[in-house]
């Protein structure tokens, strides 16, 4: 990956946090504790921050730094989950795995720390699906991907509203947390879509 | 006399933290090491790795430490601060599974007498249901 597509990713993705930092707070105070879009925000805002660092380094160590950032600065249980999607993503880059086989294991890394897996009202409920139209469309052109990709992740967060939480914060609510979208879906949708948007730029 | 068992006290909030702590203090007094953190790197409600291996650090025994954590993101924070520990100190920190105000006093009771990490967490832990 070039330093150019680690910048735009890094750009991309802390703008769409940024941009809908309001929404996905309002999502986590009607299930949750109200703090995503506040904390997701300053953990992106922080890898903005050494931004030229991170495009200098090699994509799987810049990953991993960049997950290390998101735990030491969220607070917040999505500091530890996306944190170690990036670690388990940038690790397995580092060992010479392909993106598919990486973001699998990147995605195994958050049902071990988060203890739980799709079915839940998790970030797991988008990000599971994802990964597995990641390694179905090996092979095809990017644009194929991405639009793929793009239709997984929304049809994905869409089916986590009429869903029962059964871990996480929301999950003290029971059956009120029917009805309502999973913030950390929300914001896997979110940071999928700016993924594809500058992979189809970028290729 | 042999090292006791240290607790650490992990909290969303900062004021939750110091109070079980001053609790701890009080009921069961100042031989037991007794450390606490609460509050996210921006001063807010949450919790910060680094402070908990802060914390972990404070009340460091060789008998080990027991850590009582409030909500989710607190439990995951900390086992991602055992984690970064050296591999020779992770073994001898433990979460354990308890409402974390009696929990820590608790824990705190049974360190005091001298107890094992395991019998420290299993004294705790039969707090919850």
């Amino acid at each position: 990956m070039s330093q150019a597509m680690h910048d735009a990713l890094i750009d991309e993705a802390t703008a769409t946090i940024a941009a809908n930092a309001e929404e996905l707070t309002a999502l986590d105070q009607a299930i949750g504790d109200g703090d995503h879009g506040i904390n997701l925000k300053r953990g992106f805002e922080a890898i903005a921050a050494e931004k030229t660092k991170l495009a200098d380094a090699a994509t799987g160590d810049a990953l991993m730094q960049a997950g290390m950032k998101l735990v030491s600065t969220v607070g917040g249980a999505s500091g530890p989950l996306y944190g170690s999607l990036l670690m388990g993503i940038g690790k397995a880059l580092k060992g010479g795995a392909g993106l598919e086989a990486s973001v699998m294991e990147g995605v195994a890394l958050v049902k071990k720390r988060g203890k739980s897996d799709v079915g839940a009202k998790t970030m797991l409920d988008v990000l599971v699906p994802v990964a597995a139209t990641l390694e179905a469309t090996g092979g095809q052109p990017v644009p194929a991907r991405v639009a793929a990709l793009r239709t997984t992740a929304d049809e994905a967060r869409e089916a986590t509203k009429p869903m029962l939480a059964t871990r996480g914060r929301a999950s003290f609510l029971g059956e009120r947390s029917v009805g309502h979208y999973d913030p950390g879906a929300t914001s896997t949708r979110l940071l999928v879509h700016a993924a594809c948007d500058v992979w189809e730029r970028t290729t | 006399m042999s090292a006791v068992v240290g607790i650490v006290i992990v909290s969303h909030s900062p004021d939750v933290a110091r109070g079980a702590a001053d609790m701890v203090r009080q009921m069961v007094g100042d031989e037991v090491p007794c450390a606490f953190t609460g509050g996210d790197p921006a001063g807010g409600l949450g919790t910060d790795p680094q402070k908990i291996i802060g914390a972990i650090d404070a009340a460091w025994t060789s008998a080990g430490v027991a850590v009582l954590v409030d909500l989710g993101g607190a439990e995951m924070n900390a086992e991602m601060a055992i984690e970064m520990l050296d591999p020779e100190r992770a073994p001898l920190v433990r979460i354990c599974n308890a409402p974390v105000v009696e929990g820590a006093v608790v824990a705190a009771t049974e360190a005091s007498g001298g107890a094992t990490l395991e019998q420290v967490c299993a004294t705790a832990e039969e707090l919850s249901p």
